[in-house]
């Protein structure tokens, strides 16, 4: 389906969050996820549909001050 | 040394982690300036997310996740909620950037999110403007430490508002405080801790330096100086001078 993955539109083969990771190649990086805005734990992954047009963001620790 | 929310820190100096040359320069600035907390962002992970982790928990500091670059209550929520998974930490260093050119805080959603934040367990150091009653609001809210701006970040202005600070710090002489964005030298670090500030919190004038690693040490050592200069009790200025050698006994020879 239709996805918005880190602000790129994408055709993904995928139900669940962490359906799209492992689509991804990101199924046992440490990232955190959040859909449409709100944060979806590692717990939830597996239990969070997707619908096409879902904004899913996928972030790991970066530079920072 | 500094203690927030409970953990002793060893060092006065916080350190940023971003804009550095090298990532080998990057640790040998937290090697020899002995930082004791490390801040860190969330990004979209590309590709260097996981070298990067391993080398901030290499890095012998606390971690310190920021919400740098929200500009609302609920960005800055659903960031601190994904930096509390990948870090394992409920320690937030909390923005809510309210102007895009000063990066000045928005003090009022700043409140809302601590609050918010706080009632989800987040132990949440706030960037804040050093106004008394929005450090009471933050207090109120649940903050244990507050994190007064010197000067715009990444601006190397120093202190722009001594009085302020000063005022801050006998308002609440109890609550760990520092000075966080604007130290440009070592000199702003080490007024920030004659004020009797806990901490100081740099990034940009350590990494952007000619050499990083002798800055880091330089920070390090003025903010341990002016630390050491406030519990010595530093004389009060005078307008006038005060001869330093005895007058008595001045032989007179004319």
């Amino acid at each position: 389906m239709k996805l918005t993955i880190n602000g790129e539109r994408r055709e993904l083969d995928a139900a669940t969050v962490a359906e799209a990771l492992a689509a991804l190649d990101m199924g046992d990086a440490r990232v955190a996820t959040a859909l449409n805005g709100d944060f979806v734990p590692v717990s939830a992954r597996a239990d969070t549909a997707l619908s096409p047009g879902d904004a899913l963001e996928i972030v790991a620790p970066m530079q920072g001050g | 040394m500094p203690v927030f929310y409970g953990k002793h820190i060893a060092s006065p100096l916080m350190l940023g982690t971003a804009q550095y040359p090298s990532p080998a320069i990057l640790a040998d600035a937290f090697r020899a300036s002995n930082a004791g907390i490390a801040t860190v962002s969330l990004r979209r992970e590309a590709g260097g997310g996981q070298d990067f982790l391993r080398l901030i928990e290499g890095l012998g500091a606390a971690i310190l996740p920021n919400t740098a670059g929200c500009h609302s209550v609920k960005e800055a929520v659903t960031t601190a909620q994904m930096a509390r998974e990948l870090l394992g930490t409920d320690w937030i260093k909390l923005e809510v950037i309210g102007h895009s050119d000063l990066l000045s805080p928005d003090v009022f959603a700043l409140v809302e999110a601590a609050a918010e934040l706080t009632a989800q367990g987040f132990k949440v150091f706030p960037y804040c403007t050093e106004d008394l009653s929005v450090a009471e609001r933050l207090l109120r809210a649940g903050c244990e430490v507050l994190m007064p701006w010197g000067a715009p970040i990444g601006s190397g202005l120093g202190l722009n508002n001594p009085h302020g600070l000063r005022a801050l710090r006998a308002a609440f002489p109890e609550v760990p405080l520092v000075v966080d964005a604007g130290i440009g030298r070592p000199s702003h670090a080490a007024s920030a801790m004659e004020l009797g500030y806990d901490a100081v919190l740099l990034n940009t004038a350590v990494a952007k330096a000619g050499d990083p690693v002798a800055m880091a040490r330089a920070m390090a050592q003025a903010a341990d100086a002016g630390r050491a200069a406030y519990l010595a009790d530093p004389i009060e200025p005078r307008e006038m001078a005060a001869p330093s050698t005895p007058v008595i006994g001045k032989a007179f020879l004319q």
